[in-house]
Protein backbone atom coordinates (compact mmCIF):
# COMPACT_ATOMS: atom_id res chain seq x y z
CA UNK A 1 0.00 0.00 0.00
CA UNK A 2 2.61 2.11 0.75
CA UNK A 3 4.45 1.34 -2.50
CA UNK A 4 1.10 2.59 -4.31
CA UNK A 5 0.53 5.94 -2.71
CA UNK A 6 4.34 6.49 -3.14
CA UNK A 7 3.79 5.71 -7.18
CA UNK A 8 0.95 8.04 -6.94
CA UNK A 9 2.80 10.79 -4.71
CA UNK A 10 5.88 10.48 -7.73
CA UNK A 11 2.97 11.02 -10.06
CA UNK A 12 2.15 14.75 -8.54
CA UNK A 13 5.88 15.19 -8.33
CA UNK A 14 6.83 14.60 -11.94
CA UNK A 15 3.56 16.93 -12.82
CA UNK A 16 4.72 20.07 -11.18
CA UNK A 17 8.30 19.12 -11.86
CA UNK A 18 7.59 19.21 -15.63
CA UNK A 19 5.35 21.91 -15.99
CA UNK A 20 8.24 24.23 -13.51
CA UNK A 21 10.95 23.02 -15.90
CA UNK A 22 9.39 23.17 -19.42
CA UNK A 23 7.87 26.45 -18.84
CA UNK A 24 10.91 28.05 -17.58
CA UNK A 25 12.97 26.52 -20.31
CA UNK A 26 9.99 28.76 -22.71
CA UNK A 27 9.16 25.04 -24.04
CA UNK A 28 5.09 26.25 -23.73
CA UNK A 29 3.48 26.58 -27.25
CA UNK A 30 3.25 30.36 -26.61
CA UNK A 31 6.59 31.01 -26.16
CA UNK A 32 7.26 28.76 -29.11
CA UNK A 33 5.10 29.92 -31.77
CA UNK A 34 3.90 33.08 -31.06
CA UNK A 35 6.09 37.16 -30.68
CA UNK A 36 6.20 39.66 -28.53
CA UNK A 37 3.77 41.58 -30.91
CA UNK A 38 1.32 38.69 -29.72
CA UNK A 39 -0.66 39.17 -26.78
CA UNK A 40 -1.96 35.93 -25.64
CA UNK A 41 -1.42 35.96 -22.05
CA UNK A 42 -3.81 37.68 -19.94
CA UNK A 43 -1.47 39.05 -17.68
CA UNK A 44 -0.40 41.55 -19.96
CA UNK B 1 -9.25 20.42 -99.06
CA UNK B 2 -8.06 22.39 -95.79
CA UNK B 3 -11.77 22.01 -94.74
CA UNK B 4 -11.56 18.31 -95.02
CA UNK B 5 -7.85 17.92 -93.15
CA UNK B 6 -9.31 20.09 -90.69
CA UNK B 7 -12.31 17.89 -90.14
CA UNK B 8 -10.34 14.70 -90.06
CA UNK B 9 -7.69 15.98 -87.33
CA UNK B 10 -10.63 17.35 -85.67
CA UNK B 11 -12.26 13.48 -85.62
CA UNK B 12 -8.86 12.00 -84.49
CA UNK B 13 -8.25 14.61 -81.47
CA UNK B 14 -11.72 13.89 -80.62
CA UNK B 15 -11.52 9.90 -80.12
CA UNK B 16 -9.08 9.74 -77.05
CA UNK B 17 -11.95 12.84 -75.25
CA UNK B 18 -14.26 10.42 -75.84
CA UNK B 19 -12.71 7.48 -74.53
CA UNK B 20 -12.94 10.00 -71.09
CA UNK B 21 -15.99 9.31 -70.82
CA UNK B 22 -17.57 11.47 -67.74
CA UNK B 23 -13.78 13.30 -67.18
CA UNK B 24 -13.97 14.34 -70.36
CA UNK B 25 -12.76 18.51 -69.77
CA UNK B 26 -12.56 19.39 -73.33
CA UNK B 27 -15.64 21.24 -72.80
CA UNK B 28 -13.86 23.42 -70.45
CA UNK B 29 -10.96 23.65 -71.81
CA UNK B 30 -9.53 21.26 -68.99
CA UNK B 31 -10.93 23.44 -65.79
CA UNK B 32 -13.03 21.33 -63.77
CA UNK B 33 -16.56 20.17 -64.99
CA UNK B 34 -19.61 20.23 -63.38
CA UNK B 35 -19.82 16.68 -62.66
CA UNK B 36 -16.23 16.94 -60.70
CA UNK B 37 -18.02 19.83 -58.61
CA UNK B 38 -20.61 17.44 -57.84
CA UNK B 39 -18.51 14.48 -56.90
CA UNK B 40 -16.53 16.81 -54.58
CA UNK B 41 -19.79 17.85 -52.75
CA UNK B 42 -20.54 14.21 -52.30
CA UNK B 43 -17.51 13.49 -51.11
CA UNK B 44 -16.60 10.97 -53.96
CA UNK B 45 -13.09 10.06 -54.35
CA UNK B 46 -12.35 11.55 -58.10
CA UNK B 47 -8.63 12.05 -59.18
CA UNK B 48 -7.63 15.61 -58.71
CA UNK B 49 -4.38 15.41 -60.95
CA UNK B 50 -5.50 17.75 -63.72
CA UNK B 51 -5.55 20.55 -61.74
CA UNK B 52 -2.93 19.53 -58.32
CA UNK B 53 -0.75 19.13 -61.15
CA UNK B 54 -1.30 21.57 -63.51
CA UNK B 55 1.28 24.16 -61.94
CA UNK B 56 2.78 25.27 -65.16
CA UNK B 57 6.16 24.75 -66.36
CA UNK B 58 8.79 27.66 -66.05
CA UNK B 59 11.14 25.58 -68.58
CA UNK B 60 8.94 26.80 -71.50
CA UNK B 61 8.51 30.52 -70.23
CA UNK B 62 9.09 32.96 -72.69
CA UNK B 63 11.88 34.68 -72.58
CA UNK B 64 11.99 37.64 -70.48
CA UNK B 65 12.16 40.26 -73.37
CA UNK B 66 9.28 38.58 -74.92
CA UNK B 67 5.61 38.89 -74.57
CA UNK B 68 4.70 37.65 -71.26
CA UNK B 69 7.89 36.73 -70.64
CA UNK B 70 8.12 38.41 -67.03
CA UNK B 71 5.20 35.55 -66.12
CA UNK B 72 7.76 33.09 -65.98
CA UNK B 73 5.43 30.26 -67.42
CA UNK B 74 3.16 30.02 -64.87
CA UNK B 75 -0.03 31.71 -64.76
CA UNK B 76 -1.98 33.32 -62.34
CA UNK B 77 -4.45 30.44 -62.08
CA UNK B 78 -1.56 28.38 -62.06
CA UNK B 79 0.22 30.30 -59.12
CA UNK B 80 -3.16 29.88 -57.05
CA UNK B 81 -3.36 26.00 -57.87
CA UNK B 82 0.03 25.39 -56.89
CA UNK B 83 -0.49 27.68 -53.42
CA UNK B 84 -4.12 24.89 -53.07
CA UNK B 85 -2.21 21.97 -53.30
CA UNK B 86 0.79 23.22 -50.97
CA UNK B 87 3.62 22.34 -53.98
CA UNK B 88 4.64 26.13 -54.91
CA UNK B 89 7.65 27.33 -53.74
CA UNK B 90 6.84 29.80 -50.72
CA UNK B 91 9.55 31.21 -48.95
CA UNK B 92 9.06 33.07 -45.31
CA UNK B 93 11.03 35.33 -43.04
CA UNK B 94 9.28 33.25 -39.86
CA UNK B 95 7.68 30.65 -38.97
CA UNK B 96 9.55 28.45 -40.86
CA UNK B 97 8.16 25.18 -42.61
CA UNK B 98 4.66 25.34 -40.78
CA UNK B 99 4.21 28.80 -42.28
CA UNK B 100 5.08 28.00 -45.68
CA UNK B 101 1.57 25.90 -46.20
CA UNK B 102 -1.22 28.00 -46.83
CA UNK B 103 -3.59 25.81 -47.61
CA UNK B 104 -3.59 22.29 -46.00
CA UNK B 105 -7.03 20.53 -46.66
CA UNK B 106 -5.88 17.27 -44.28
CA UNK B 107 -7.19 19.56 -41.95
CA UNK B 108 -11.22 18.69 -42.85
CA UNK B 109 -10.19 15.07 -42.79
CA UNK B 110 -8.67 14.71 -39.47
CA UNK B 111 -11.47 16.59 -38.04
CA UNK B 112 -13.82 14.40 -39.84
CA UNK B 113 -12.31 11.28 -38.42
CA UNK B 114 -11.76 12.30 -34.89
CA UNK B 115 -15.05 13.70 -34.48
CA UNK B 116 -16.40 10.67 -36.32
CA UNK B 117 -15.37 6.83 -36.88
CA UNK B 118 -12.02 7.80 -33.84
CA UNK B 119 -15.04 8.82 -31.22
CA UNK B 120 -17.85 6.07 -32.31
CA UNK B 121 -15.02 2.79 -32.45
CA UNK B 122 -13.46 3.80 -29.99
CA UNK B 123 -15.90 4.81 -27.21
CA UNK B 124 -18.13 1.58 -28.75
CA UNK B 125 -14.76 -0.37 -28.33
CA UNK B 126 -14.12 0.49 -24.54
CA UNK B 127 -17.46 -0.07 -23.68
CA UNK B 128 -17.66 -3.34 -25.45
CA UNK B 129 -14.65 -4.82 -23.61
CA UNK B 130 -16.59 -3.94 -20.38
CA UNK B 131 -19.49 -5.46 -21.47
CA UNK B 132 -17.65 -8.52 -22.72
CA UNK B 133 -15.97 -8.23 -19.04
CA UNK B 134 -19.24 -8.12 -17.62
CA UNK B 135 -20.58 -11.31 -19.22
CA UNK B 136 -17.20 -13.33 -18.23
CA UNK B 137 -17.72 -12.81 -14.61
CA UNK B 138 -21.23 -13.65 -14.68
CA UNK B 139 -20.56 -16.66 -16.27
CA UNK B 140 -16.86 -17.39 -14.82
CA UNK B 141 -17.41 -15.59 -11.43
CA UNK B 142 -14.25 -15.02 -9.57
CA UNK B 143 -11.44 -17.31 -9.91
CA UNK B 144 -11.07 -18.62 -6.18
CA UNK B 145 -8.41 -20.61 -4.69
CA UNK B 146 -8.77 -23.95 -5.07
CA UNK B 147 -8.59 -25.23 -1.06
CA UNK B 148 -7.65 -23.30 1.60
CA UNK B 149 -5.08 -21.16 2.09
CA UNK B 150 -2.16 -21.46 3.72
CA UNK B 151 -1.67 -18.91 5.80
CA UNK B 152 2.17 -18.87 4.71
CA UNK B 153 3.07 -15.68 2.39
CA UNK B 154 5.81 -15.24 -0.19
CA UNK B 155 6.96 -12.00 -1.68
CA UNK B 156 5.77 -11.54 -4.95
CA UNK B 157 6.84 -8.20 -6.01
CA UNK B 158 9.19 -5.85 -4.20
CA UNK B 159 8.61 -2.27 -3.14
CA UNK B 160 10.28 -1.17 -5.78
CA UNK B 161 8.51 -2.71 -8.25
CA UNK B 162 5.49 -2.10 -6.95
CA UNK B 163 6.51 1.43 -7.13
CA UNK B 164 7.00 1.62 -10.67
CA UNK B 165 3.84 -0.03 -11.52
CA UNK B 166 1.70 2.27 -9.52
CA UNK B 167 3.76 4.82 -11.14
CA UNK B 168 2.34 3.46 -14.62
CA UNK B 169 -0.84 2.51 -13.61
CA UNK B 170 -1.64 6.11 -11.68
CA UNK B 171 -0.58 8.00 -14.49
CA UNK B 172 -2.31 5.83 -17.33
CA UNK B 173 -5.47 5.89 -15.44
CA UNK B 174 -5.15 9.60 -15.27
CA UNK B 175 -4.00 10.16 -19.07
CA UNK B 176 -7.19 7.68 -20.23
CA UNK B 177 -9.54 9.75 -18.15
CA UNK B 178 -8.05 13.37 -19.33
CA UNK B 179 -7.48 12.06 -23.00
CA UNK B 180 -11.20 10.57 -22.97
CA UNK B 181 -12.04 14.39 -21.43
CA UNK B 182 -10.60 15.92 -24.47
CA UNK B 183 -12.25 13.63 -27.37
CA UNK B 184 -15.89 13.54 -25.75
CA UNK B 185 -16.47 16.45 -23.92
CA UNK B 186 -18.13 18.95 -26.51
CA UNK B 187 -20.15 15.22 -26.90
CA UNK B 188 -21.24 14.62 -23.15
CA UNK B 189 -20.15 16.99 -21.01
CA UNK B 190 -21.40 20.26 -22.67
CA UNK B 191 -24.64 18.91 -22.45
CA UNK B 192 -25.13 17.60 -19.14
CA UNK B 193 -22.26 21.04 -17.44
CA UNK B 194 -22.48 23.38 -20.02
CA UNK B 195 -19.85 24.94 -21.82
CA UNK B 196 -18.27 26.64 -19.43
CA UNK B 197 -17.62 24.15 -17.04
CA UNK B 198 -16.80 21.91 -20.10
CA UNK B 199 -13.92 24.52 -20.66
CA UNK B 200 -12.71 24.41 -17.19
CA UNK B 201 -12.36 20.11 -16.88
CA UNK B 202 -10.65 20.50 -20.22
CA UNK B 203 -8.85 23.37 -19.23
CA UNK B 204 -7.65 21.04 -16.28
CA UNK B 205 -7.23 17.96 -17.94
CA UNK B 206 -4.87 19.50 -20.86
CA UNK B 207 -2.81 20.21 -17.49
CA UNK B 208 -2.94 16.81 -16.25
CA UNK B 209 -2.20 15.32 -19.26
CA UNK B 210 0.70 16.99 -21.05
CA UNK B 211 2.44 16.94 -17.46
CA UNK B 212 1.67 13.50 -16.02
CA UNK B 213 2.77 12.42 -19.51
CA UNK B 214 6.22 12.24 -18.41
CA UNK B 215 5.31 10.09 -15.11
CA UNK B 216 3.90 7.50 -17.07
CA UNK B 217 7.48 7.61 -19.89
CA UNK B 218 9.00 7.16 -16.28
CA UNK B 219 6.73 4.41 -14.97
CA UNK B 220 7.19 3.04 -18.56
CA UNK B 221 11.21 2.55 -18.53
CA UNK B 222 11.32 1.64 -14.39
CA UNK B 223 8.79 -1.55 -15.91
CA UNK B 224 10.83 -2.27 -18.75
CA UNK B 225 13.93 -2.24 -17.28
CA UNK B 226 12.68 -4.52 -13.81
CA UNK B 227 10.74 -7.22 -15.69
CA UNK B 228 11.79 -7.48 -19.19
CA UNK B 229 14.32 -10.48 -18.61
CA UNK B 230 11.00 -12.08 -16.88
CA UNK B 231 8.93 -11.64 -19.68
CA UNK B 232 11.15 -13.25 -23.11
CA UNK B 233 8.47 -15.63 -24.14
CA UNK B 234 9.89 -19.79 -23.61
CA UNK B 235 7.97 -23.04 -23.84
CA UNK B 236 5.98 -22.93 -20.58
CA UNK B 237 3.64 -20.10 -22.49
CA UNK B 238 2.65 -22.57 -24.70
CA UNK B 239 1.04 -24.87 -22.03
CA UNK B 240 -0.30 -21.79 -20.29
CA UNK B 241 -1.66 -20.67 -23.40
CA UNK B 242 -2.85 -24.73 -24.52
CA UNK B 243 -5.00 -24.56 -21.31
CA UNK B 244 -6.49 -20.94 -21.76
CA UNK B 245 -4.02 -20.05 -18.22
CA UNK B 246 -6.97 -21.53 -16.20
CA UNK B 247 -8.67 -18.58 -16.95
CA UNK B 248 -11.32 -20.92 -19.05
CA UNK B 249 -11.58 -23.82 -17.42
CA UNK B 250 -10.18 -25.27 -14.12
CA UNK B 251 -6.45 -26.15 -14.84
CA UNK B 252 -3.71 -24.61 -13.25
CA UNK B 253 -1.13 -24.36 -15.60
CA UNK B 254 2.75 -24.21 -14.65
CA UNK B 255 4.27 -20.64 -15.04
CA UNK B 256 7.25 -18.54 -14.01
CA UNK B 257 7.18 -14.96 -12.28
CA UNK B 258 4.78 -13.96 -15.33
CA UNK B 259 2.57 -16.69 -17.24
CA UNK B 260 1.71 -16.04 -21.07
CA UNK B 261 -1.31 -13.78 -20.62
CA UNK B 262 0.86 -11.42 -18.14
CA UNK B 263 3.52 -11.35 -20.81
CA UNK B 264 0.99 -10.57 -23.59
CA UNK B 265 0.01 -7.93 -21.17
CA UNK B 266 3.96 -6.26 -20.45
CA UNK B 267 4.74 -6.62 -24.16
CA UNK B 268 1.26 -4.43 -25.34
CA UNK B 269 1.88 -2.05 -22.53
CA UNK B 270 5.66 -1.55 -23.91
CA UNK B 271 5.10 -1.52 -27.59
CA UNK B 272 1.42 0.91 -27.64
CA UNK B 273 2.96 2.36 -24.66
CA UNK B 274 6.38 3.38 -25.80
CA UNK B 275 4.57 4.30 -29.16
CA UNK B 276 1.56 6.22 -27.28
CA UNK B 277 4.77 8.17 -25.61
CA UNK B 278 6.47 8.86 -28.82
CA UNK B 279 3.59 10.09 -30.39
CA UNK B 280 2.64 12.15 -27.50
CA UNK B 281 6.30 13.70 -26.98
CA UNK B 282 5.30 14.90 -31.03
CA UNK B 283 2.14 16.46 -30.11
CA UNK B 284 3.24 18.55 -27.01
CA UNK B 285 6.36 20.00 -29.03
CA UNK B 286 4.47 20.80 -32.29
CA UNK B 287 6.28 20.60 -35.29
CA UNK B 288 9.38 19.65 -33.91
CA UNK B 289 9.23 16.01 -34.25
CA UNK B 290 7.72 14.89 -37.12
CA UNK B 291 7.27 10.77 -37.82
CA UNK B 292 5.32 9.41 -40.38
CA UNK B 293 7.27 11.12 -43.57
CA UNK B 294 10.47 8.73 -42.64
CA UNK B 295 7.94 5.90 -40.99
CA UNK B 296 6.47 5.71 -44.16
CA UNK B 297 9.18 5.72 -46.13
CA UNK B 298 10.98 2.70 -43.92
CA UNK B 299 7.68 0.80 -44.41
CA UNK B 300 7.75 1.74 -48.30
CA UNK B 301 11.26 0.70 -48.91
CA UNK B 302 10.86 -2.52 -46.79
CA UNK B 303 8.02 -3.24 -49.25
CA UNK B 304 5.16 -4.04 -46.09
CA UNK B 305 2.99 -1.54 -47.59
CA UNK B 306 2.90 -3.71 -50.89
CA UNK B 307 2.83 -6.77 -49.11
CA UNK B 308 -0.62 -5.87 -48.40
CA UNK B 309 -1.75 -4.73 -51.35
CA UNK B 310 -1.69 -0.70 -51.06
CA UNK B 311 -0.32 1.87 -52.67
CA UNK B 312 3.09 3.36 -51.66
CA UNK B 313 2.83 6.02 -48.03
CA UNK B 314 3.04 9.50 -48.76
CA UNK B 315 6.43 10.16 -47.82
CA UNK B 316 6.34 13.91 -48.20
CA UNK B 317 3.95 15.54 -45.61
CA UNK B 318 3.07 18.98 -44.57
CA UNK B 319 3.77 20.01 -40.76
CA UNK B 320 0.09 20.04 -40.04
CA UNK B 321 -0.51 16.58 -41.81
CA UNK B 322 2.16 15.09 -39.26
CA UNK B 323 0.51 16.56 -36.79
CA UNK B 324 -2.71 15.14 -37.86
CA UNK B 325 -1.45 11.77 -38.02
CA UNK B 326 0.37 12.16 -34.59
CA UNK B 327 -2.57 12.77 -32.98
CA UNK B 328 -4.58 9.67 -34.65
CA UNK B 329 -1.93 7.27 -34.15
CA UNK B 330 -1.99 8.62 -30.55
CA UNK B 331 -5.45 8.45 -29.69
CA UNK B 332 -6.54 4.90 -31.68
CA UNK B 333 -2.96 3.29 -29.84
CA UNK B 334 -4.58 4.43 -26.31
CA UNK B 335 -8.42 3.33 -27.20
CA UNK B 336 -6.41 -0.45 -28.01
CA UNK B 337 -4.37 0.14 -24.82
CA UNK B 338 -7.18 0.96 -22.95
CA UNK B 339 -9.18 -2.05 -23.51
CA UNK B 340 -6.39 -4.37 -23.14
CA UNK B 341 -6.21 -2.35 -19.35
CA UNK B 342 -9.24 -2.62 -18.46
CA UNK B 343 -9.31 -6.46 -18.55
CA UNK B 344 -5.95 -6.20 -16.66
CA UNK B 345 -7.33 -4.43 -13.74
CA UNK B 346 -10.45 -7.00 -14.01
CA UNK B 347 -8.22 -10.09 -13.63
CA UNK B 348 -6.06 -8.15 -10.45
CA UNK B 349 -9.11 -7.20 -8.75
CA UNK B 350 -12.66 -8.46 -8.63
CA UNK B 351 -11.66 -11.46 -11.08
CA UNK B 352 -9.42 -13.28 -9.24
CA UNK B 353 -8.64 -14.03 -5.25
CA UNK B 354 -5.50 -13.39 -3.99
CA UNK B 355 -4.20 -11.49 -7.45
CA UNK B 356 -4.32 -7.87 -6.00
CA UNK B 357 -2.40 -9.49 -2.90
CA UNK B 358 0.67 -9.28 -5.21
CA UNK B 359 0.69 -5.62 -6.25
CA UNK B 360 -0.98 -4.43 -2.88
CA UNK B 361 1.35 -5.53 0.28
CA UNK B 362 3.36 -7.73 -2.16
CA UNK B 363 2.69 -10.37 -0.53
CA UNK B 364 1.00 -13.28 -2.08
CA UNK B 365 -0.55 -16.94 -0.23
CA UNK B 366 1.80 -19.92 -0.89
CA UNK B 367 -1.35 -21.90 -2.28
CA UNK B 368 -2.06 -18.72 -4.40
CA UNK B 369 1.67 -19.01 -5.93
CA UNK B 370 1.50 -22.67 -6.15
CA UNK B 371 -1.65 -22.59 -8.27
CA UNK B 372 -0.45 -19.26 -10.61
CA UNK B 373 2.92 -19.31 -10.62
CA UNK B 374 4.30 -22.33 -9.63
CA UNK B 375 7.80 -22.96 -11.42
CA UNK B 376 8.96 -19.10 -9.75
CA UNK B 377 7.60 -20.43 -6.31
CA UNK B 378 9.61 -23.43 -6.47
CA UNK B 379 12.86 -20.90 -7.96
CA UNK B 380 11.47 -19.14 -4.59
CA UNK B 381 12.13 -21.80 -2.38
CA UNK B 382 14.87 -22.88 -4.22
CA UNK B 383 16.77 -19.62 -3.00
CA UNK B 384 15.27 -19.56 0.36
CA UNK B 385 17.20 -23.04 0.83
CA UNK B 386 20.30 -21.89 -0.82
CA UNK B 387 20.40 -18.83 1.32
CA UNK B 388 19.35 -20.51 4.75
CA UNK B 389 22.05 -23.03 4.17
CA UNK B 390 24.90 -20.34 2.86
CA UNK B 391 24.22 -18.69 6.38
CA UNK B 392 24.06 -21.96 8.51
CA UNK B 393 27.83 -22.69 6.82
CA UNK B 394 29.34 -19.48 6.52
CA UNK B 395 32.72 -19.33 4.02
CA UNK B 396 35.55 -20.13 6.33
Amino acid sequence: MKAMLAGFAMIAVVAVGSNLVLNEAGFSSQDQQSGDAVRLDADH
Amino acid sequence: MRALICMVLCLVLAVPAWAQSASDRASTGGAQTLEDILARQKGAQIDDAFRRDATGDPDIAAGITEQLGTLGGVSDPELWRALRYGSADIKVSAGGDVATVLVQDGGMNWLTLRDGPLRSYGGWGLLGTLAALAVFYLLRGRIRIDGDKTGRTVTRFAAIERFGHWLLAGSFILLGLTGLASLFGRVFLVPLLGKSMNAEILAISKWVHNNVAWAFVLGLIMVFVMWVVHNIPNRTDLVWLRQAGGIIGNAHPPARKFNAGQKLIFWSVIVLGGSISVSGVALLFPFELPLFAKTFSVLNDLGLVGLVGMDPLPTSLAPQEEMQLAQMWHAILAFVLMAIILAHIYIGSVGMEGAYDAMGSGEVDEAWAEQHHSIWLEEMRENARKSASSASNPAE
